[in-house]
């Protein structure tokens, strides 16, 4: 089969962008969106073009580094799928598939489909772990976890941090992505201690990277390649609420016996 | 810092006071259309309803004040939230976009909004502080006096105010688009207060569309009771006959018909 590739090139974050169209070789409809694009640039570079920058690494849909909006949707045309497993097959001969980078301040443009996305993991360093003494490794079971929380948490668990949903959200809030990373950790025993010191940290640090405001759409619920819940967000927006209600913890006044 | 600081400051606090002042006005909106639908009893219900009110400053000024307050506070977080989504993606999708699940309402909160403060500022003009030049009927509806008490008549003024197709026109656009807005907005504010999940999620959704969808009947049934239906038309010829010249033949013509 063959497409026509219509493609953000931009040679860096300063200059000035624009779609450029190309004709696709002949492609094998099982390679997936990202071998289409090896290909593609295979034939940019023998023909002395510069191949098209764009994120990829696992390519089996478990990283978060694939990105893309093709056609107008983040990852493609597939529900619960990233760009590296949506195949050509999805596409009919002929078709002109327009693709372009995610865009958000947040998320600076590096060059054509590549953008900068380590506002994630400063948010993630922001407050999404836990902090455990080092030591032997405890005793299986020794801390009960009701399997409905570990279910939920892992569903939490499964945002790959790929940005999908702030490509996907008109005001390109990412409250899905630290809604999930909040619960993950808030509904596991181990994540108690910092639950409020957690969502407070993160929150105020994607405030600060720019990203925008939830307004219920529901957008980047429909387009994230792990189907994280709306859901999330109310939990992460109540444990926000207890953590400001809350305040900041009383500072420790001197003495002790260290 | 100190909390109200935070609240502002962050944006899921400025979430918080959207969805409670929205929570407040919702209410207020719910309470405003029962008040309204006096409209169906005899005039003598709104009318007394009416008089309390505007004789009981205790009641009403806290009231005013309240709601004065809330409004300004859910605006003024959904303009500075709005301009925070805007600046979050300075340069939009140069290809087609797609809606990717969010609805219409969703997508025009904003813009339903602004449309609905625009109908309420006239709205105030037309019906509280009755603004005779844009009620489009030709006359001051202060004159409107009730037979036998001699208080305003609200009734009467319903009714000369419906009377009027544009007026009524731009209220029932106003009411439908406050449903949507409502639609979007009543279980929106449930997810932006925390207090929903798999249990809750459809059960509010649900609430949702009903209630919002019974604000819009409850109002609209008001002006096209009146413009449709006639509801209230000989009653307000009575009333009207005192003022307005042409009403006095009405009045004659339905001498001893109406009660």
């Amino acid at each position: 089969m063959k497409v026509k590739l219509k493609v953000w090139r931009q040679k860096n974050r300063d200059a000035s962008g624009e779609f450029k169209t190309y004709q696709s070789p002949e492609l094998n409809p099982s390679m997936s969106f990202l071998e289409m694009l090896d290909v593609m640039n295979e034939q940019l570079a023998a023909g002395g073009e510069e191949p098209i920058a764009f994120d990829h690494d696992c390519r089996e849909g478990i990283c978060g580094t694939c990105s893309l909006v093709i056609d107008g949707k983040p990852h493609g045309p597939h529900k619960g799928v990233a760009t590296c497993q949506t195949y050509m097959r999805s596409f009919k001969e002929g078709d002109e598939i327009v693709v372009e980078p995610f865009r958000a301040h947040p998320f600076p443009l590096v060059k054509d489909l590549v953008v900068d996305r380590k506002a994630f993991d400063r948010i993630q360093h922001a407050g999404g772990f836990i902090s455990v003494r080092t030591g032997a490794a405890p005793d299986a079971n020794s801390i009960p976890v009701p399997k409905e929380a570990a279910d939920l948490a892992m569903d939490a668990a499964q945002c790959i941090g790929c940005g999908a949903c702030v490509a996907a959200c008109k005001n390109a809030s990412a409250m899905l992505f630290v809604s999930a990373k909040v619960s993950h950790l808030g509904l596991l025993p181990q994540g108690q201690p910092e639950r409020y010191r957690r969502v407070k940290a993160m929150v105020d640090q994607m405030d600060a990277e720019g990203f925008g405001n939830c307004t219920v759409t529901g957008s980047c619920e429909a387009v994230c390649p792990k189907e994280i819940s709306l859901d999330f967000i109310a939990r992460m927006n109540r444990d926000y609420l207890v953590a400001l209600l809350k305040g900041d913890a009383k500072k420790p006044s001197g003495g002790g016996a260290g | 810092m100190n909390l109200l600081q935070s609240i502002w400051r962050s944006s899921l606090g400025k979430k918080y006071i959207m969805a409670l002042t929205g929570a407040g006005l919702f209410l207020f909106v719910t309470g405003h259309m029962v008040g309204n639908l006096q409209f169906f009893l005899p005039p003598e219900a709104i009318n007394r309803y009416g008089h309390f009110l505007k004789t009981t400053p205790e009641i009403l000024w806290p009231a005013r004040i309240g709601l004065l307050a809330m409004v300004a506070l859910h605006i003024a977080s959904a303009v500075t939230l709005s301009a925070k989504n805007k600046a979050a993606r300075p340069q939009p999708y140069a290809g087609k976009t797609k809606d990717l699940g969010a609805s219409v309402a969703s997508r025009t909160m904003l813009m339903s909004g602004l449309i609905v403060l625009a109908f309420i500022i006239y709205h105030l003009l037309h019906f509280t502080a009755v603004v005779d030049s844009i009620n489009g009927a030709g006359f001051d509806f202060d004159q409107l006096y009730e037979p036998n008490s001699g208080h305003p008549d609200i009734y009467a003024m319903i009714v000369c105010g419906f009377s009027v197709w544009y007026v009524a026109l731009f209220y029932l656009v106003a009411v439908g688009l406050l449903c949507v807005h409502l639609g979007h907005g009543l279980a929106a504010m449930f997810q932006s207060l925390g207090l929903k999940d798999h249990v809750w999620g459809p059960r509010i959704g649900a609430f949702a569309k009903a209630a919002s969808l019974a604000i819009f009947l409850g109002y609209a049934s008001i002006p096209v009771s009146v413009l449709v239906f006639g509801h209230g038309k000989a009653y307000a010829d009575v009333v009207k006959a005192g003022i307005v010249p042409d009403a006095a033949g009405a009045v004659k013509a339905l001498k001893g018909g109406a009660k």
